[in-house]
């Protein structure tokens, strides 16, 4: 078989926003033998399709085959494979950093670099929200694990096709 | 027995998005009826004419309804598995959508194998199953299953009705899917609440979906890169599966091969794609494939494969299956190609319509035969290293089951008779020594592999196809997974035969033991086998047992006779082996106990043409094997 190197794939689905299809979709590639990295679903313009962002993880052909056997279920309308292409990607993820006051400030900083936002303030903590690609929160990320995270949460990678093509 | 021209129509109409039946023009459009009603009414105006289930609570309103209907003639299987193989093999012995009703939790389990075994072999199937009311489902009801969340994997598609405004086009949406593209087994999980609610029928005279296109037409320019590589083959080889038999493509496969001078070989799917008559044809090819069929995909420069798979049963070691081919690959199924085997020009389209395409091709580039040396040189192979020889004797004394399945298929007139198997030893020689000349007339369970299949399979065609003789062949084990059946047949009618190939052993298992395990049967032997005869006549059946090869003829006789169901219990030795065979993961040259004419009709084992390569290892298995002759 030719390339068998495996590397990440952003796919955006389009698929039906019914009970049940998340379940169709997923177990679609995990019984393939394949691995989701990361997924998000959510509704789109038109609220009777859906639109799920998959990072998976394969070689060419695995994700070839990837592709096909998810446009063969009746429920998916569209796919676009936006590893390749020029694409907007985003990720939102909640930070809550360990922050003494006397150390708030130099996190609020680090922060603002980032334009990331504060959105809470506790007694020892401070809970940020940052978006943007996967480098720039996980340089926030390891800035942050100096001072120590409590918490951590991502949303998973949404994506967009640049330019007028839906 | 359904034409090909009325094949033809409905798969026309089945593409077209329209109903099988009269759709809208029935007396119940426009009429007020209950949920369960509708479902009847649907069902009538999708054409069905032959259900196959079984009743509980969940679905009691549906067959209560069903109860009324004059057009709907309703098999009571004595098992949902069996109701579930009997729809499968009615649809695989008329083309037609199988449809299967049955109640929830265990009834809906029940079917989940016969649905995986249509699936892998992709057969059109409706399974409707009773669901508890919608207001319980999730809080663990009285036989709740949520049957739409296992069948997932196994399912073309599945539909958990959540009101009635949806349920004429969900049926017309399920019988759709599950009869175009590449068919499949479509679920309609029914809550009990909604067969009970009112509604008012209407049934869509047409219906597409936005979300499922298949292709049938080939690409044209792949269609003349396939024409182009055709043209410049000098060992081409046609590999026919299941795809050809769906799509009705034989007349379109049998024109290519005879004109190009192709010859065809064929997977247990494809098996009736090309008349076993024809010459060209070289029949079953990979683990239990003749040498002659293996040694031309080893050989040829050119595989043209046509709505198969690659299935592992047919490649062997995939790094060396067809090693000095180029690969065209043919299917509607845009998943299949690249899978197993990257190809040199792929073909996404219907059968019939890519091979109609590449004979105009081919046609209007005065495509001229290729070199007969080739068919040749295959022919003379398949005189050197035959199935088997009427002089040939594993175990002289004994009968032996290649004799039975070739006996049987000089018996059974092909235009009129239909053969199932169950799974094991006994679908390997009847898949080499059954001879058809019809697709559709060869029922076996290729891909899942399952047992207890063939049985009501047999069942299901008979009540497709009434006029044909339908024989089931069966094995020890796999006839005892569903004999509960033969209560199906005698009660309906069904005047089926089973030839059960006795040899009180789960002998597939059994064989790779011997070969590949030491010999140590572990749990292999079925020593304990209940007396079939007297089972049979419990059930109403005749039957028969034989022991001795001068009964063969006239045992077979008798069963193809009798005016009802009919068992015949044929005892072969215990250690008779499905030769030739590849052993699990070796190139399929590479080959177990073919019989070698040039030697004087002994079994041979050696890779390929074998003065190059002889091997010593698989010899000695035969001595062994000697030494326990006549050990039943």
């Amino acid at each position: 078989m030719a390339d068998s190197y495996a590397s990440k794939h952003i796919l955006s689905v389009t698929v039906e926003n019914k009970s049940g299809v998340l379940s169709r979709v997923t177990g679609m590639i995990s019984r393939r033998g394949f691995n989701i990295d990361s997924l998000t679903v959510a509704p789109t313009e038109d609220e009777s399709l859906s639109r799920m962002t998959i990072i998976v993880e394969a070689d060419e052909l695995g994700f070839e085959q990837i592709t096909k056997q998810l446009h063969k279920l009746v429920s998916v309308y569209h796919i676009s494979d936006l590893t390749e292409e020029d694409a907007v990607e985003r990720e939102l993820v909640l930070f809550k950093v360990q922050a003494s006051p006397d150390r708030r400030h130099e996190i609020i900083e680090i922060a603002n670099v980032f334009r990331a936002k504060v959105v809470d303030v506790g007694k020892n903590t401070l809970t940020i929200e940052a978006t943007g690609n996967e480098s720039k929160l996980d340089a926030m990320e390891d800035l942050f694990r100096g001072y120590g995270i409590r918490q951590l949460t991502r949303t998973g990678k949404i994506a967009m096709g640049r330019g007028h093509d839906a | 027995m359904i034409t090909l021209d009325e094949k033809l129509a409905m798969r026309r109409r089945a593409i077209e998005g329209r109903p099988f039946g009269p759709g809208s023009q029935t007396e119940h459009e426009g009429m007020t009826m209950t949920g369960a009603q509708a479902i009847i009414a649907s069902l009538e105006a999708e054409g069905v004419d032959t259900i196959f289930g079984y009743p509980g609570g969940q679905a009691i309103k549906i067959y209560d309804a069903l109860y009324d209907s004059k057009k709907i003639h309703h098999v009571l299987a004595r098992h949902e598995q069996g109701a579930t193989h009997m729809a499968d093999g009615y649809a695989r012995a008329t083309g037609k959508v199988g449809v299967v009703l049955v109640t929830s939790g265990p009834g809906a389990t029940n079917t989940v194998t016969g649905i995986a075994t249509a699936f892998m072999d992709s057969v059109p199937m409706v399974v409707i199953t009773g669901q508890v009311t919608r207001g319980v489902i999730g809080t663990d009801a009285f036989q709740e299953s949520d049957i739409v969340g296992i069948t997932m994997p196994v399912v073309k598609h599945s539909f958990l009705l959540q009101s009635t405004d949806e349920l004429t086009r969900t049926f017309r949406e399920a019988f759709y899917i599950a009869s175009t593209g590449r068919p499949g087994p479509v679920l309609i999980d029914i809550p009990s609440d909604i067969s009970g609610s009112e509604m008012v029928f209407h049934y869509p005279d047409k219906i597409s979906i936005a979300s499922y296109k298949p292709t049938y037409r080939g690409n044209a320019r792949q269609v003349k890169a396939a024409a182009d590589l055709i043209c410049q083959a000098k060992k081409p080889l046609i590999y026919a599966g299941g795809g050809i038999v769906t799509s009705h493509a034989c007349g379109e496969l049998t024109a290519i091969s005879e004109r190009m001078q192709i010859p065809v070989v064929t997977s247990l799917m494809g098996k009736g794609a090309m008349r076993c008559s024809n010459p060209l044809n070289l029949g079953p090819v990979g683990m239990h494939g003749s040498k002659y069929a293996n040694m031309a995909v080893t050989e040829c420069d050119l595989l043209i494969a046509v709505g198969a798979r690659f299935s592992d049963r047919v490649t062997g070691k995939v790094s060396e299956f067809a090693p000095h081919a180029k690969v065209i690959h043919i299917d509607i199924d845009p998943a299949e190609i690249g899978k197993i085997i990257n190809p040199d020009v792929p073909i996404v389209g219907d059968a019939k319509v890519v091979l109609g395409a590449l004979n105009d091709r081919l046609t209007r580039k005065e495509a001229q035969p290729i070199d007969e040396q080739w068919v040749k040189d295959v022919f003379t192979w398949r005189d050197r290293w035959p199935f088997y020889t009427s002089d040939f004797a594993d175990y002289p004394d004994a009968i032996a089951p290649e004799v039975v399945l070739h006996r049987l298929s000089e018996k059974l007139d092909p235009e009129a008779s239909i053969v199932t198997t169950e799974v094991g030893q006994h679908q390997m020689w009847a898949h080499q020594n059954i001879h058809r000349e019809h697709a559709r007339t060869f029922i076996s369970s290729g891909g899942l592999g399952t047992m207890g299949f063939g049985f009501p399979a047999a069942i299901g065609a008979k009540f497709g196809c009434p006029d044909c003789e339908v024989v089931c062949v069966a094995g020890d084990g796999s006839f005892q997974m569903n004999t509960q059946e033969m209560a199906t047949a005698a009660i309906n009618g069904a005047n089926v035969k089973v030839m059960v190939i006795d040899n009180r052993a789960l002998g597939m298992v059994h064989q790779w033991q011997s070969l590949f395990y030491n010999k140590r049967y572990s749990f292999t032997e079925l020593a304990d086998n209940p007396d079939f005869v007297k089972l049979a006549d419990a059930y109403g059946w005749r039957a028969r047992r034989i022991t001795k090869p001068e009964q063969v003829d006239e045992a077979l006789d008798e069963m193809l006779a009798s005016e009802v169901p009919y068992l015949l219990d044929v005892m072969i030795p215990r250690d008779q082996t499905v030769y030739p065979m590849v052993a699990p993961g070796a190139p399929i040259d590479d080959i177990i106990g073919a019989l070698d004419v040039t030697l004087g009709g002994v079994r041979v084992s050696e890779k390929g043409f074998g003065k190059l390569h002889r091997k010593g290892g698989h010899a000695a298995d035969f001595e062994d094997g000697d030494d326990t002759k006549g050990g039943e």
